[in-house]
């Protein structure tokens, strides 16, 4: 066994105020293996069945609230036959999916076409591996969370680049290039407005992060550069995801189904989940980042005001933030029309891009100087 | 001029033939005859360089049904109900204009509760198609509410309709010599309440789609066509006169009782797909202007000036009638021997024409761009194919 000190989590989380204990599955199972593999294993399987069980309940809640809340912005009821208000509906999809014949098409490169939508869940399944529900509940508190979080969200476009290709047909790669081309561009963005937070947390940790919050969530604690950090992020973030009016890659009026024509069955239900998780994960990370995560609303100095907002459960600040970005996307999506091709690659490049460098250049100037609240 | 006839398969060919190490290489894809922007099943060849559109050539007769040559062995009377099955979304005014040809040809004089019902009914028709229109342009640019939006406003028209024709997308109703029955009571109430409920729906939809803007980017100077080229085409309808003509049948050849109605003919400035749209956004409003001109006024009178249930014959020579629909000129042509059956009978439609400013428009422009086009000229396949 090695000795103590060896494990990165036995540091001390900072001289923040220590109100809030941060346990992760991960911790658990690093205090478990000083007593031997066995319990380690345990946490290490926990940990694994709890994200997997997550993945799959979400998907199915995800898709449930966008049929209603599609439904409610139409003018009509969204799923109601299966179920109390057709809550088993997605339930009966699921096993549609499972049933239905998997075609891969002739002269498809077959490895690849069965491997890209693993990717693209992948990517999908290891970013909710650090995502912080709660102070108790996470699976590994990686010191270098933001970073990992953009790392591993790159495996998604690996597994559409695969996908258009291994098809074998002209549309699927042409959505390909496009999601290759626009998440890669997109990232750029978003990444410059993570490091806003990151500049002003002075933490890479997303635990760190939320912690950094406790007198104030940063959209309102860095004047200006918060919100301007937050709409850029959250706007690169939906074109990341592929999400109208960012949902060139699918465009379904112009490549019929884009990277993901010529799936079916379950390859087709891991594209569709892994596009639902991501749009619960990047509203996770922008609440965690600007919105303060868990973290309940707290005003530097109103001690009584923050014991009232602490009656709520930090778990249910996270539902309820996420909850919130995840309507946001769902009413863009219902709402606009989608951008053309080079007014998208326009919108990156000569608008987000910009703004998001003088934002993180002010940013870096604030925290030089210590100019926003609570400081 | 000389016209250069080209097959397909040589079009296709030439160009893949130049090949250099550093020019990136042009494809061929088909957009459609399966595919969800070709409304039905218009076939298209595109010629793409990256999204690059550089070539369109539209393939028709797909839906090729052959309901001309199944004209020749109608009756007159039958060869109506054919005519909904062209257009499906102008019914009654490919219905209109094959009984205006008869009445012309059998010299019918028809009373004012006939054309003033006939009116009615082709500027619902109108509102109707350019609703359904409107939703469809909207998923075309990827956002589906307009879509559902059309279709919950439209089906309040086609309720109207079914409570007197009986019918909702085919409808068969006005007919040679008159109309199949009268109105049902409910009639001039229902669609008084329609255009109450209507007017402030249509804001809804200037708010949610012809605002936006994105939108506004999306079709904006895009797909150019101007007048000259509009006109060398044959387009008509919409499509011509966003380019700036002012070619409306309704007010240049007068039939029914278009000329006793007060209304103004939209027209376009440039001919970009925005001008499409909004002439014919203007035009639904147009037709509601007609509609509440006429609604109250409906005199009484016969339906039916010709019996029934007894073959309709033409004297000997060629009969012509053209009307407005919401798409452009629909033109009838008969050629009659004097007999019960037309001997030979076109129909010069409008989508036909129309079709092909999409090879004048679309080339350098993106593939999003060329959905925006086709879905800006509101084509109903089967009237292309017939």
């Amino acid at each position: 066994m090695p000795g103590p000190g060896f494990w990165p989590n036995e540091q001390v989380i900072g001289e923040i105020d220590m109100n809030w204990e941060i346990k992760t599955v991960a911790m658990f199972a690093s205090e478990a293996l000083r007593e031997g593999y066995l319990g380690a294993a345990g946490y290490i399987i926990l940990g694994v069945v709890a994200i997997a069980g997550f993945l799959a309940v979400l998907g199915m809640v995800l898709i449930y609230a966008e049929r209603k809340v599609a439904g409610h912005f139409q003018c009509r009821l969204g799923p109601m036959r299966v179920g109390w208000h057709g809550v088993l509906q997605t339930v009966a999809d699921t096993i549609k999916l499972f049933l239905k014949e998997d075609i891969v098409p002739f002269q498809a490169d077959k490895v690849l076409h069965i491997l890209a939508p693993l990717f693209t869940l992948l990517g999908t399944l290891l970013v909710l591996a650090v995502v912080p529900f709660s102070p108790g509940m996470q699976v590994a508190d990686v010191n270098i969370g933001v970073v990992y979080v953009t790392a591993v969200g790159g495996f998604g476009v690996l597994g559409i680049l695969l996908g258009g290709w291994s098809s074998n047909n002209k549309w699927s790669l042409v959505g390909a290039m496009r999601a290759g081309a626009q998440i890669i561009s997109y990232e750029v963005s978003a990444t410059l407005a993570l490091l806003v937070v990151v500049l002003f947390s002075g933490s890479l940790k997303l635990s760190d992060i939320i912690l950094s919050q406790e007198q104030g969530w940063w959209i309102w604690r860095a004047p200006v550069v918060g919100l301007v950090g937050f709409v850029i992020f959250f706007i690169a973030s939906t074109a990341e995801i592929n999400r109208t009016p960012f949902d060139l890659p699918e465009g379904e009026s112009e490549l019929t189904a884009g990277f993901h024509t010529e799936y079916s069955g379950m390859r087709f239900a891991f594209f569709f989940l892994a596009e639902f998780i991501n749009m619960f994960i990047i509203s996770a990370i922008a609440a965690t980042l600007y919105l303060g995560g868990w973290m309940p609303f707290h005003i530097g100095g109103l001690d009584g005001f923050n014991a009232v907002m602490d009656l709520l459960p930090p778990g249910a600040w996270f539902a309820g933030k996420t909850s919130f970005l995840i309507f946001v996307l769902m009413w863009f999506r219902w709402t606009f029309p989608r951008l053309r091709v080079d007014q998208l690659m326009r919108l990156e490049w000569k608008i987000l891009l910009p703004i998001g460098f003088v934002n993180l250049i002010a940013a870096a100037f604030m925290v030089m100087f210590g100019w926003y609240y609570g400081n | 001029m000389s016209v250069i006839v080209s097959s397909l398969e040589q079009r296709i060919r030439a160009d893949n033939l130049k090949e250099s190490p550093l020019s990136t290489q042009e494809y061929f894809v088909n957009m459609g005859p399966q595919h969800p922007s070709t409304h039905g099943v218009l076939r298209m060849v595109v010629k793409l360089d990256g999204e690059t559109v550089r070539e369109v050539i539209p393939v028709l007769g797909y839906i090729h049904r052959g309901i001309e040559k199944m004209g020749e062995s109608f009756g007159y009377r039958q060869f109506v109900h054919m005519t909904d099955r062209i257009d499906y979304l102008s019914a009654l005014i490919n219905n209109w204009a094959v009984s205006m040809t008869v009445e012309k040809a059998a010299k019918i004089e028809l009373n004012d509760r006939i054309q003033i019902i006939r009116t009615i009914m082709a500027e619902l028709q109108r509102i109707q198609s350019h609703q359904l229109w409107w939703g469809v342009f909207g998923m075309d640019m990827g956002a589906f509410t307009p879509f559902l939006y059309g279709f919950r406003d439209r089906e309040i028209i086609t309720d109207i309709f079914e409570e007197t024709i009986g019918a909702r997308l085919t409808m068969n109703y006005i007919q040679p010599g008159g109309l199949m029955f009268d109105i049902h009571p409910n009639f001039q109430k229902r669609v008084k309440d329609f255009l109450k409920y209507f007017k402030p729906k249509l804001e809804e939809y200037e708010t949610l789609l012809s605002g936006n803007v994105i939108l506004q980017e999306r079709v904006r100077n895009v797909g150019i066509m101007d007048a000259k080229t509009a006109i060398s085409i044959g387009a008509t309808g919409p499509v011509l006169r966003a380019s700036g003509v002012k070619h409306d049948l309704r007010k240049l050849d007068p039939y029914g009782v278009y000329d006793k109605v007060d209304f103004d003919v939209p027209v376009g400035r440039i001919g970009d797909c925005w001008d499409r749209y909004w002439v014919r956004i203007e035009e639904i409003k147009q037709s509601m202007r007609i509609v509440e001109q006429l609604i109250d006024n409906i005199p009484e009178g016969k339906t039916m000036l010709m019996k029934p249930a007894v073959k309709i014959k033409l004297p000997e020579g060629t009969y012509y009638s053209q009307v407005e629909t919401p798409r452009g000129v629909l033109g009838v042509f008969v050629v009659s021997d004097g007999k019960d059956k037309p001997y030979r009978i076109h129909l010069r439609t409008p989508n036909f024409n129309n079709i092909w400013s999409i090879t004048e428009m679309s080339s350098n422009w993106r593939l999003g761009d060329l959905v925006a086009m086709l879905s800006s000229l509101d084509v109903v396949v089967p009237d292309i194919d017939r």
